[in-house]
């Protein structure tokens, strides 16, 4: 994979409600993330949903993306975990 | 078409946050060859420049892979060249003032630690040696992150048995010049046997003779997540099924801090050295060693069976975590330091764990007697014998040995030392207070064991 390096995995716990994917979907609009993939699954009670997105093309820092979809997350009172995908493929891969 | 695996991110996640999944250390190992000086203010100044130009970006670039990976970095060291070796040529020698330059560029760079302030003798010492043994007690009084390793023996020149007296008394003093804070002078010290010179773990990381001039060595953690793995096998799954689940698990692990290790000496500009594949316990509820092997099915720590169950850890860790990097060195396999491993306090407050298993245990798993506390008025030949005891198991055995006791100053058996942070706190254990001076007096060398007649 060799644009692996530029993916990133957004996971967000939390209860569910109207307007999560739009929310974080808005910032990715913003900092010109290209959303790949999107999944969704329940957790016992907890909503959780994946995104793979690529950040080769936006217009700002893994740091500067991160830290905004912490804060919205936050606002949404979600979790939120924001990780190069590296670390998925190197860890549940021979 | 979905490309990723949501149960992988949701057990990375669930590793991280549940169950204390970390990188312990990234250690710089850095040379200071060339800061030899005939006059040791010119080699204290050198070794400030050369640590600080080539540490400045080790905090931040360490911080960015962590927010990048959503992986904890707990520590950030260096490990440099033995100081005993920088400091001899000059015409007017001073190792604590070298001691404090290492501590002060340890702190301009923001580090956690910097190790190798130590010598290796384990045949003999030079005039540098002798020097800068002499200063280890005031030197580790004097500085916070300074860590010092003394290799006092090995399975090709035995056990240097003057070293084993003195550092005995070293020991002992440093823990007297650190009373106000439960000699903790003492747990920045350790005595080896073997010792490996790519080690990223303190107290006994340093920069070995055979390294290159700088390379970036790693140090995994994670006795949380290969504890709530066994937890989930049921009680009958025989050892196949359990070494096995314990080297997946260190495969995970590894190829973590692997990828971490190959990222940060990347933006470092510097080569990547070794990862080292050991379960290192930190005080939080969960991430034992100890728990570990009472998840095999042992009461407490300390139960007979113990040494076979760490026997069994130690060696599935190295077989999984070796397919996950390229380069495995330094100590590799399961630490048992009692005041770092809430598991291991709990089994000596239950009276199930013992100095004496201690001892047997480290004849199967990496390092020795780690971070114990005894009574601060156990005469320092009573520790030399701790000390040579261990020294024996590695040197019989060809493996890495080494003590870390701290001799509590005025406290007794049933008080506790309190250190906070990673070396959290030990229940002070009995010694054996049976006479060994005579024997620890005689001075000398053991004798290197005959490598052949194998029994």
């Amino acid at each position: 994979m060799p644009d692996s390096k530029s993916k990133i995995i957004v996971t967000i716990f939390g209860a569910d409600k109207i307007g999560i994917v739009a929310a974080i979907a808005q910032i990715m609009e913003k900092y010109e993330v290209n959303i790949e993939d999107i999944s969704q699954t329940t957790m016992q009670e907890y909503f959780v949903m994946f995104m793979m997105c690529d950040i080769a093309k936006a217009n700002a820092g893994f740091s500067e993306i991160k830290n905004a979809i912490l804060e919205k997350a936050q606002a949404l009172k979600m979790e939120v975990w924001v990780q190069k995908k590296e670390i998925f493929d190197n860890m549940h891969s021979i | 078409m979905f490309n990723f695996k949501v149960d992988d991110i949701l057990q990375t996640i669930n590793m991280i946050k549940m169950h204390h999944l970390d990188i312990r250390t990234v250690t710089l190992s850095l040379s200071l060859r060339d800061c030899i000086s005939t006059d040791v203010n010119e080699t204290s100044q050198k070794i400030y420049e050369k640590i600080t130009n080539y540490a400045k970006n080790l905090a931040n670039y360490a911080q960015q892979v962590e927010e990048e990976y959503s992986i904890p970095i707990v520590n950030k060291r260096i490990a440099v060249t033995p100081i005993s070796l920088i400091g001899e040529s000059a015409k007017n020698p001073d190792y604590v003032l070298l001691a404090k330059t290492l501590d002060e560029a340890a702190k301009a760079v923001n580090v956690d630690f910097i190790g190798g302030f130590g010598a290796l003798v384990e045949k003999g010492c030079t005039k540098g040696d002798d020097l800068l043994l002499q200063a280890i007690p005031e030197a580790l009084a004097k500085t916070s992150r300074v860590c010092s390793s003394v290799n006092i023996a090995s399975s090709k020149a035995g056990i240097n048995m003057k070293a084993v007296l003195r550092m005995g008394q070293i020991v002992k003093k440093a823990a007297e010049l650190t009373a106000e804070a439960d000699g903790i002078g003492a747990a920045k010290l350790v005595v080896f046997c073997n010792v490996p010179s790519d080690n990223p773990f303190m107290a006994g990381a340093f920069h070995g003779y055979g390294e290159p001039e700088c390379s970036l060595n790693i140090g995994v953690s994670g006795p949380g997540v290969v504890r709530a793995a066994l937890c989930q096998l049921p009680k009958e799954a025989d050892f196949g099924v359990v070494a096995n689940k314990i080297k997946s698990i260190a495969y995970k692990i590894t190829s973590t801090g692997e990828l971490v290790g190959r990222d940060l000496a990347k933006r470092l500009q510097i080569p990547f050295g070794v990862i080292d594949l050991s379960l290192a316990p930190t005080p939080a509820q969960g991430d034992s060693v100890a728990n570990i092997l009472e998840a095999m099915g042992l009461e407490r720590t300390g139960a007979h069976g113990t040494t076979a169950a760490l026997a069994l850890l130690n060696d599935a860790v190295k077989k999984g975590g070796t397919m996950a990097t390229s380069y495995v060195g330094g100590l590799s396999g399961a630490f048992i330091p009692v005041s770092e491993d809430a598991g291991m306090i709990e089994a000596v407050e239950k009276g199930a764990l013992h100095l004496d298993k201690l001892e047997a245990m480290t004849s199967v798993c990496s390092v020795g007697i780690d971070m114990v506390a005894i009574p601060g008025d156990t005469p320092a030949h009573t520790i030399s014998g701790i000390i040579a005891d261990e020294m024996a198991i590695g040197m019989i055995n060809k493996k890495t040995t080494a003590v870390r006791v701290i001799p509590v100053p005025n406290k007794g058996v049933g008080d506790y030392a309190f250190y906070g942070g990673l070396l959290g706190e030990a229940p002070i254990m009995p010694v054996n207070k049976f006479d060994n001076s005579v024997f620890i007096n005689r001075s000398g060398r053991i004798p290197a064991p005959i490598h052949s007649l194998n029994n």
